[in-house]
């Protein structure tokens, strides 16, 4: 043991040297890398012509970060933590140990108990107005991604099928909600589960023609298929009201007893002798989307363990045995289709009830590709993985809005909305790279003999179409 | 899908006739008929090359043969023409499973899940497609519960109990092979069709292959059909063999008449045409002894 020790002491003054080179190299790369992007700024002058001014101040922070940040990896962390591995070995304690610690056991629980009481702690913290942001942008917004991603997730994650046009049933319940509260007064209760029918209707038919494709064949008619129905409602003016969408969308109300339109009689602050705000509403639409969020995961849940939900997983992983076995494949995967654009749909006209407006921008591909991140991230088929990849992606970018401390570092000029997009590509790059099977990895077995054990993330397949 | 042939005794349970397979301008199977018998092991054998597995995805529905006709006969003497269902309407209508050369299994679920992904047909009807099921009525409970004890009846007789709760794509080699057969014997099959399941075994690994599809045969009464270069699996288990050569059969009959029929032992060893009389020849010499 000693020897050891020696060793690892006689060759620190290589990791050194082999720090400072990683360190300068890095540098380097960074110098190469951010010369034009942040060194160069361009702006109009008062002529309005575009000239261009050096940022050597910037460019030699970012430089020095990546610089000393892989100078200070190679160096110590990285032997810090061969050493920590190296004892462990040694002591004879296992990687990866069964005992799980309170929080992470009781896990689930407490993440729904903070959940419950979100809005009321938000309340007593900053006020019934001052509530607004964290219910409005935080909660329904990730909730909103929760659900949508947990609809994906049936399609993607466990039946592996690339479908990257998955707005579109967005669109749908959205739209389906709108027009049909519009044209016919109808609450907002009974076009929920409308909407998510005909968003589950649409799923079957592009379904049809669809699943005879398989893998980037598939991903790209789906994409397709999203396109079409976000250019539909752009031109179809007379009924979606083209690019300008559809305004004045009805509000949903408590059951039918209490409303939140403010003239009505049974307004709810009106009723409770409250002050006036548009928090309450947003309050309760945060309890209605917890509620649509739980029975999404308890469907999935459900449907998982049932023999159709064991047929998806099948067939992300060998759709030929599948078809060996007496399995229609071509109706799982229809009705995989279906549930996950159900779910979407529901999402959809929750969204439309939520805003009060639609419009064709709400749904361009970006959004697809944003909910089908979550879905990757979180880990194919996790629901707990994917709760947690939303919170972090969604959440992360509305929290990005608010990084006033940047400023001391990058100087006051400096806007951090702006950065936005580059630091959360830099965050999904590098949860990938230390997470590449997402966040939550392994897939929990839906029968078991005599013991449940996780199914590593090495063992299960992405699907092929 | 009844028909009237009457020329098939209860015997037969597959009857292959005039079977020809064309990809473009290749002739993989060219005029092929071949019976196998209720309760049997039959072998089907034949140098590479010589259209073993398109036979097998033909009978299984993964390929549409160009011409010929494909007869199940069922237990319960209902007859299904093979060539006109989908591949997935063979194992559920006509009740014929199969394996594959390269195993599919489906790594990712448990082992037990392999099994119960098998008894989808059936399970799907007791949970009145998943809709009873959700809502928790109907006998889907006591179905689901039923399927666990057959998945663990094919388990302790595949000898993979103890690996129940692992991963399938963790199993080895061996233990893969078994599971497969396990998996197709779950979706209650009358006839079996195996392809290579000796492939890559050692000699231990063999002999329990031997073992186990004797056992099918006996205790659950399923014909076998199987592919096999594995001679000592063939001699050993199979109650009839047909050799194929080039699409053809060239031989049908009985281990030991195959073994020593000239035109079997010319294909195997590559013997040119003018050179099959010599063998022929020499054989009916050395029969005199």
């Amino acid at each position: 043991m000693p020897n050891t020790n020696s060793t690892a002491k006689e060759t620190a003054p290589g990791v050194m040297a082999q720090a400072v080179k990683e360190g300068l190299l890095a540098g380097v790369l960074a110098f190469g890398m951010f010369l034009l992007y942040v060194g160069v700024e361009t702006y109009q002058n008062i002529d309005n012509a575009l000239v261009w001014r050096m940022r050597w101040g910037l460019l030699a922070i970012f430089v020095a970060i990546a610089a000393i940040g892989r100078f200070l990896v190679v160096g110590f962390v990285k032997p810090h933590i061969d050493r920590r591995k190296l004892a462990k070995a040694k002591a004879g304690i296992p990687e990866v140990s069964d005992e799980k610690g309170f929080f992470h056991r009781h896990f689930l629980k407490i993440a729904l108990i903070f959940l419950v009481l979100y809005p009321p702690i938000i309340v007593s913290l900053n006020g019934v107005q001052g509530s607004l942001k964290y219910v409005d942008n935080f909660g329904i917004q990730i909730l909103i991604y929760v659900m949508l991603a947990w609809g994906l997730n049936v399609v993607v994650g466990l039946a592996g099928l690339l479908d990257l046009g998955y707005v579109a049933f967005y669109a749908v319940g959205a739209y389906s909600y709108a027009l049909l509260s519009d044209t016919f007064g109808l609450s907002f209760w009974l076009l929920l589960p409308l909407a998510g029918i005909l968003a589950a209707f649409w799923g079957i038919i592009l379904g049809f023609p669809v699943l005879r494709l398989r893998g980037d064949y598939l991903a790209i008619v789906t994409l397709a298929f999203g396109e079409i129905i976000r250019l539909v409602l752009m031109n179809w003016t007379e009924v979606t009201g083209g690019t300008a969408g559809i305004s004045g969308v009805a509000k949903a109300s408590i059951f039918g007893i209490w409303s939140f339109d403010v003239g009505a009689d049974n307004n709810f602050a009106k009723v409770f002798g409250l002050p006036m705000s548009s928090a309450y509403y947003k309050i309760f639409l945060f309890y209605v989307i917890l509620a649509l969020c739980l029975i999404t995961a308890y469907v999935t849940i459900k449907l998982r363990s049932m023999p159709i939900g064991r047929a998806w997983e099948a067939l992300r992983e060998d759709e030929i045995a599948c078809r060996s076995l007496g399995i229609d494949t071509v109706k799982t995967k229809l009705t995989a289709f279906a549930i996950g654009a159900m779910f979407g749909g529901f999402a959809g006209s929750f969204f439309a009830a939520r805003q009060g407006f639609v419009s064709p921008e709400s749904f361009v591909f970006l959004e697809s590709a944003v909910i089908l991140a979550i879905v990757v991230l979180g880990g194919m088929g996790s629901l707990t993985g994917i709760a947690i990849a939303a919170v972090v992606m969604i959440g992360g970018t509305e929290l990005l809005r608010e990084m006033e401390f940047l400023k001391h570092v990058f100087g006051e000029d400096f806007t951090p909305e702006l950065y936005r997009m580059l630091l959360f590509g830099l965050a999904m790059v590098a949860v990938m790279l230390f997470k590449p099977r997402g966040f939550v990895g392994s897939r929990e077995p839906t029968a078991f003999l005599k013991e449940r054990k996780a199914v590593s993330g090495s063992f299960t397949k992405e699907g092929h179409g | 899908m009844t028909s009237g042939n009457t020329t098939m005794t209860r015997d037969t349970i597959l009857k292959v006739e005039h079977l020809s397979m064309r990809f473009g301008g290749l002739m993989a199977i060219n005029d092929l008929s071949l019976e196998a018998r209720r309760g049997e092991i039959t072998a089907l054998i034949g140098p590479n090359g010589a259209g073993k597995t398109t036979v097998f995805n033909c009978i299984t529905g993964f390929y549409k043969p160009t011409m010929g006709m494909i007869t199940m006969n069922r237990r319960n003497g209902e007859q299904h023409l093979l060539e006109r269902l989908s591949d997935f309407e063979i194992t559920k209508k006509a009740k014929v499973a199969r394996t594959f050369q390269n195993i599919r299994l489906f790594s990712g679920l448990t082992v037990l899940e392999n099994l119960l992904v098998a008894q989808h047909n059936k399970l799907m009807k007791a949970s009145g497609y998943t809709i009873m099921g959700l809502l928790g009525l109907g006998s889907y409970k006591r179905e689901a519960e039923g399927s666990i004890e057959l998945a663990r009846q094919w388990l302790e007789k595949a000898d993979l109990i103890d690996r129940a709760d692992d991963p399938a794509g963790d199993l080895p080699y061996g233990a893969q092979r078994r599971l497969e057969i396990a998996r197709a014997m779950c979706t209650g099959p009358e006839l079996l069709c195996l392809d290579e399941p000796a492939a890559g075994l050692n000699p231990k690994e063999s002999l329990a292959l031997n073992t186990l599809l004797n056992s099918i045969r006996d205790e659950t009464g399923t014909s076998i059909l199987l592919i096999e270069h594995d001679m000592s699996v063939v001699m050993e288990i199979s109650d009839h063999v047909v050799v194929l050569e080039y699409g053809q059969k060239i031989s049908d009959g009985t281990p030991d008449h195959v073994k020593n029929d000239p035109k079997v032992i010319a294909a195997y060893l590559g013997v040119d045409d003018d050179e099959l009389e010599d063998v022929i020849h020499e054989e009916l010499d050395g029969g005199s002894h």
